[in-house]
Formats: structure tokens, sequence, C-alpha cells
């Protein structure tokens, strides 16, 4: 009887967890970004903050970097993504693509990028690996790649990540999209593979995406981690910039912060329309094409382009694993050695007892986070089911709503808001702040398999004379229990990849395997940074393993159970 | 008129449109077939009786079971049974932890798991209890849902096109099975259905919905 008091409330209360933080944030950014910050002894309203920012030399292309990599990482990762499926989904490659999402997915965003820069650095592994035969180097060349002015190498870091969410998200739209039988169609008109796919399917699937994209855009413009370890450092992109601002020791320079993180909200907010917009043009000129009837004459080429740029994408990330895993066991390795001349376990011994203090402090913050959003997600579905209560089409957006606002546009609001009421940084702020990141995600991962759930055996076993409760606890959540791990694992991998929460809620002093790693980025010591990216790499990914061997262990002698 | 399951003046409607409109009085041991081709409401007529009617229709009317009003009771409270076209066991649990499930509580572990065997004897299926139900075939799967329900006790039965999966040998001897165990439990059973045969085998009354 308890329980039908408080589930009712439980959809309100998880968008209070969710949207509160963020709006709370938001107000936090506006009143400094005004000259209001009484902690400073400084009280608006003015426009010297801006006034500042814009008298900042390094903004014209701060703001540029910010546009660039965002939309060139969501262009390229969809665009790979949207043709390789068009080309080759329910072919072999494409399993084996599949079938590599999972841990592709869970590698961390600073992990990822830690493995790219060791690959492609002028001293980095391809470099290693034809030189001195092909190249004739024995020494690394001056090149800047990493880093590099135009953020290129910071656009393919993101799109290396964005591939396989982005993937992931197509795989889910077009199981109900109906796609093999249009494709078929198609191809019985006299339509190629990818040029059918994408006249039949892909406005079907793409209407599904839209939010995620938009996720994966505005995520692009205001990363901060994979900033730091790809991205220019004169000027660093907005995002980063804020973050230096935030921890200058003069309260002063919050305003300026504020000021920027404002700008960077409407950066967001103006990619976003261009991107409407986009979709609008892309619409009338896809229709035109459509009406054309043009059969797709280029379509082998453009299939093999885009499975060769899968791969390769979904190929850098793995060597980057592996250049990791070497670099983190590697004794001397002099330039332009293939590997290193001596492998050792000295720098576990070395690095290991700091990596598992950051490992405790990870884990207890993603394990408290991960199973409270679990439990919200499944009361909320649990509440949609009983009273119809629902988070349907509209509200989607809700929930996609903190994934849409760039974290540094309200986390140091969020902070200066904390430091304003007096209240402490530290774990359990930090642990509120992951809950607005990991509460989405594990939403969106469970709701589906939640609702497919045959509700004829919920009636069964009311008729049975099983309560609510019993339904839920008995038969439901049993059932239920592969999607369910598998949301949690999601949720375990967010936690465990979040920076700037972390970083700025934390004040500096929760120290997770992530802000160690990428405080690691500037001090270039390869071998730190691998044992701590590995780690990393390995809090994100043993849960995913967990959660598909534990169902099919537990389940084991119930097939009905054995495939989802 | 006290035992039995009776209809009173039910309407069930959606979006303002009616759907349909039934009144019937069911005797323990009688069958109620409703037909009508598919999208006319059949379902939705059992599921007001269970009480799991969707939110989006609207229903008026009273369900009497054995003299007293269940319209409002929650689901699990009606002692009202239901078996679907699918067998619908529940796949995380053995055969015999299905037929434990619809087990009243109560009784020793030894009683219960006593009336459980009791329960698979009874339609043949002796030593079946540790079985996985995936590994079952049709006609077994059948059977098992069909004591797991009776094993409820349930006051009526509904059944919703039960037997339309089954091939044409086993769905004689299923559905007589069926009816056989209503009848001697006396239970009032209301059948939705499409299909003619299943409605002769009924030997009851006929209501033919929309068309």
């Amino acid at each position: 009887m308890n329980r039908r008091r408080y589930l009712p409330i439980l959809p309100i209360l998880t968008l209070l967890v969710m949207l509160g933080p963020v709006a709370a944030g938001l107000w936090g950014t506006l009143l400094p970004a005004f000259g209001h910050l009484p902690a400073a002894g400084l009280s608006g309203p003015s426009l010297d903050p801006f006034r500042d920012l814009f008298d900042w030399a390094g903004l014209p292309r701060a703001v540029m970097l910010s546009i660039s990599t965002g939309l060139l990482a969501t262009v390229i990762s969809l665009a790979i993504v949207v043709l390789v499926t068009a080309g080759w989904s329910g072919t072999r490659p494409f399993r084996t693509l599949e079938r590599l999402l999972s841990p592709l997915l869970s590698v961390p965003h600073a992990a990822a990028a830690f493995g790219l820069a060791f690959l492609i650095a002028p001293s980095g592994w391809l470099s290693r690996l034809i030189s001195p035969g092909i190249t004739g180097w024995v020494r690394p060349p001056d090149l800047l790649i990493v880093q590099d002015t135009w953020g290129l190498t910071m656009t393919a870091g993101l799109v290396v990540k964005e591939v396989p969410f982005l993937l992931l998200i197509t795989l889910a739209a077009l199981g109900q999209a109906d796609a093999q039988r249009s494709v078929t169609i198609a191809q019985a008109l006299g339509y190629g593979r990818v040029t059918g796919w994408l006249k039949t399917v892909f406005p079907r699937v793409y209407a599904q995406i839209r939010p995620p994209v938009y996720v994966v855009l505005a995520y692009s413009m205001s990363v901060v981690d994979v900033a730091v370890i790809l991205g220019p450092n004169t000027p660093p992109p907005l995002s980063v910039q804020i973050v230096k601002w935030m921890s200058d020791p003069d309260l002063a320079m919050r305003l300026e912060a504020a000021a920027g993180a404002l700008l960077q909200l409407g950066l967001v907010v103006g990619a976003l329309i261009i991107w409407r917009f986009g979709e609008m043009v892309g619409g009338y000129l896809g229709r035109r094409w459509i009406a054309k009837g043009s059969r797709g004459r280029f379509d082998p080429i453009v299939a093999q382009g885009a499975l060769v740029a899968g791969g390769t994408s979904a190929l850098i990330v793995l060597l980057g694993l592996a250049v990791l895993a070497i670099w983190s066991i590697a004794g001397f390795w002099g330039f332009p050695e293939a590997l290193p001349d001596q492998f050792t376990l000295r720098n576990w011994m070395r690095f290991g007892p700091g990596t598992l203090d950051a490992l405790g402090e990870t884990a207890l913050i993603a394990c408290v986070v991960a199973c409270v959003a679990l439990l919200l997600t499944v009361g909320c579905l649990e509440a949609e089911y009983r009273y119809g209560l629902s988070f349907s089409q509209r509200t989607v957006w809700l929930i996609y709503l903190p994934l849409l606002i760039p974290q540094t546009a309200f986390l140091p609001g969020l902070q200066t808001l904390m430091l304003g009421v007096g209240a402490d940084v530290g774990r359990l702020p930090v642990m509120l702040a992951h809950l607005v990141f990991v509460l989405p995600y594990v939403f969106l991962s469970l709701a589906d398999p939640f609702r497919a759930w045959d509700t004829r055996m919920g009636t069964i076993a009311a008729a049975l004379r099983a309560s609510p409760d019993g339904v839920l606890w008995r038969v439901r959540l049993p059932m239920l229990l592969r999607p369910i791990l598998t949301a949690l694992a999601v949720g375990l991998a967010v936690s465990v990849g979040q920076y700037l929460p972390t970083l700025l809620i934390g004040g500096g002093r929760v120290a997770t395997l992530t802000t160690e790693a990428v405080a690691l980025a500037s001090g270039g010591d390869r071998r730190a940074i691998a044992v701590y990216g590995l780690m990393q790499t390995g809090a994100a990914l043993v849960p995913f393993a967990l959660a598909l061997l534990l169902p099919a262990l537990v389940w084991r002698n119930r097939r009905g159970l054995r495939h989802g | 008129m006290d035992k039995g399951l009776s209809l009173k003046d039910v309407v069930i409607s959606k979006g303002g449109v009616p759907l349909l409109s039934i009144t019937h009085d069911i005797d323990p041991g009688e069958v109620l077939t409703v037909m009508g081709p598919s999208g006319v409401g059949k379902s939705t007529l059992l599921a007001f009786v269970t009480g799991t009617l969707a939110s989006d229709f609207r229903a008026k009317g009273e369900v009497l079971l054995d003299g007293q009003n269940i319209t409002h009771a929650a689901a699990h409270q009606r002692r009202v049974g239901i078996l679907f076209q699918d067998d619908l066991l529940f796949p995380h649990l053995s055969v015999g932890a299905n037929l434990a499930f619809g087990l009243q509580p109560g009784g020793s572990a030894a009683e219960r798991k006593a009336k459980v065997e009791e329960a698979l004897d009874e339609v043949g299926l002796s030593g079946f209890a540790i079985r996985d139900p995936a590994t079952l075939s049709g006609g077994q799967k059948a059977r098992v849902a069909l004591m797991r329900m009776l094993l409820s006790e349930p006051c009526a039965l509904l059944l919703d096109e039960p037997f339309s999966r089954l091939d044409a040998a086993l769905r004689a001897q299923v559905r007589d099975m069926v009816f056989d165990r209503a009848r001697a439990r006396a239970l009032p059973v209301l059948m939705v259905t499409h299909d003619a045969d299943d409605a002769q085998a009924a030997g009851g009354a006929i209501v033919t919905l929309g068309g």
C-alpha cells in the first residue's frame, strides 16, 4: 500500500532530479554573467563581463573551433553511420561492426582520445611502424598533428566515439522502420542498395534518431576532456577556456567564465537552429532527388567507401587501446622502434596504487548514481504502466534536455551557486551532478525493452492473484534481467566517463580515474596515461561484460530468455 | 441467480464511439461464446472483466461474479482466470514454479510440491516439474497453462481465442480438456473467438458482435 503513495510522484521527482540542477545552473550562470557575484563582493547588473569576454583576443578563434569541430564531427559521424547502414545492414561485415558496438561504446572518451593521440602523433605508433623504412625518419618529425590549430584531430577523436553511439541509435530505430522490405521493394524497382535505402528508409529512421543527433552536436561543440587532450592550446576551444577561467584563483574571473558559458549556450542553440534549417534544405533536395528517379550508379563505390570509413573508425579505437596497453608495460621505447625494447610491470607497480584509489572513488560514485538512476527509471516506467501516466512523445524531449544544454553552460553556474549558499563541494554533489547525465541514458536504454514486455503476462499474473508489486518483482523484472543489467552498465559507463561535473562540482577534491587521466594530459608521461586510461576503460567495460554474462548464467536453463 | 458471471448493461467505447454492448448471465458450468471479426473489441470485453482495460477505453455497466460486484475491484482480487491463444508461461520459471505461482499461498513446501505434481499427473505430464517451459511442445504448454490457471482457484474462466495457435489434431483434444475441467469445477466460462468450430464445441449460448 505504501508503494501506491510514492509511485505516482516518481516521474515528477525524476524530472526534478534531472532538470533541477540544469535550471539552477543556468540561473547561477546568468547572474555572474551580468556582473552579479556577491561571493566576490560584486553586484550587478553590468555588461563588463561580456566586455572582458569580447576583449579576449582568442575569442573569434575559440568560437570558430567550437562551431567547426561540432558541426564537422556530427556531419561526418552521421554520414558514416547512415551510409554504412544503407550499404551493409544485414551483411556479415555489418554484423561484425554490430558485435564491436558495445565495447566501442563503453570506451570512455578520454581513453579513446589518448589512444588516438598515441597512434597518430609524430612519435606515435603509426609513425613508428613505418619509420624509418618508408619515411626515412630517425627522429619524430616536427609536425603539429595532435592539438593541431584547426582542431581536426579533436574532430577525429569525437567521430570515432560518436559513430558507435549513432550506430546503436540507428539500429534501434531500424527495428521499427520495416527497413528490409522497403529495400527489397526498392531493389526490385532497380534501385541500388544504398540509394534505395536512402530514398525509402532514411526519412523514417532520421525522424527517430533526430534527438540523439542533436545531442551529438551539442556535445561535440562543448566537450572539454577530448578538447584538453586533442584540441589546440592557443587559443583552446571556448569550452576549455571557460574551465580555465573557472579554475582561476581570482574569483572575478568567474564573471568572464559565466559570460563565456552563456555565449557557449548561445552557440549551441544557434548551431541547432542551423542544423534544423539544414534538415529542411536536405529534405527539399532529398525529395527532388527521389523524384528524379536516379537508381544509384555509384552505390558500390559509396558503400565501399563508407565501410572503409566505419571500419577505420572502429579500428582507431581498438588500436588506440592496444597502444595504451603496450605503453602501460613498456620499458625503454626509443623512436623509431615499432615495439619497446623490453616489457615490464614497473609502470603498473608505480601507478597502480594511485589508480586503485581513483578506482575506488570512481566505482563508489558510479555505483550509487547508476543504481539511483535505475530505481527512478523503473519507477517511472512502472508508474507509466500502472497509471497510464506517460513520458510520451512530447515529454521525450525533456529527457534529452540535460544532454542538449552544454555542460559548460550550466555546471560553472551550479558551482558558483553552491559556493554562494556555502554548500560544500565534494562527493555527494558530484553524485547529484552525475545523475543529471546518467539518468537520461539509463532511461533511454531501458524504456524500449520495458515497454515491449508483453503486458498479457501481467494480466495472467494478476489473474493468478499476484498483486501489482508481485507482478513487478516476480515476473516483469526477472524477465527483463538482461536489459536491466545493460541499462545499469550504461549508467556505470556514463558516470565513469564524466569529466567536467567531477572536476567543477567536486571542486578539484574528488579524484576519479577520468579526472586523474585528463590531468595527466599536459604532463605527457605516456606510461602513466596508459595505466590510467586502461583502468578507466576497464571500469566502463567490465560492467558491460557482466551484463552479458550474468543473464546467460542465471538463465542458462531458460531457452525462452536467451535472446533478449 | 446468485452463482455465475453476469454482465449487466456493459457498454465499452473508445473516444466517445461505442464499440460493443452486452448483457448476459453465464451460469456455473455454462459457456458463453462471443463471436465477431477481429477488431470488433472482443478482447477489450475480456480486459474489462479482468480489470486491465487500457486507459483510452471507457466502460459502463457492471460485472457480477457469484453475486459480488467486481466492476471496480483490483485485477488480482477478482478471482477471474484467463487463458490466451499463447500459453504465456513465465519463461524465467520452471514448469513446476509456473504451477506454484498459480497455487494459493499456504501449506508446507512438501504439500505444495505434491499439489503441483498432482496437477501435472492430471494432464499426463508427470515428472515435468523441473523442465524449462521453452522446451515443451505446443500441446504440453497449453496443458500447463490451463493447470496453472486452475490451481489459482478462479471463480470464472475467460478464454481469448484460446485454441487458434494449435494445429487441428491437438485443437479438439485441448479444447475438450479445457471445457471438461471448467464444467467439472462448475466455472462460468466466457470465450471470445472468431472460429465457428470452437463456438460449436463450447455448446453454449453464442453472441455475435459487430460485423
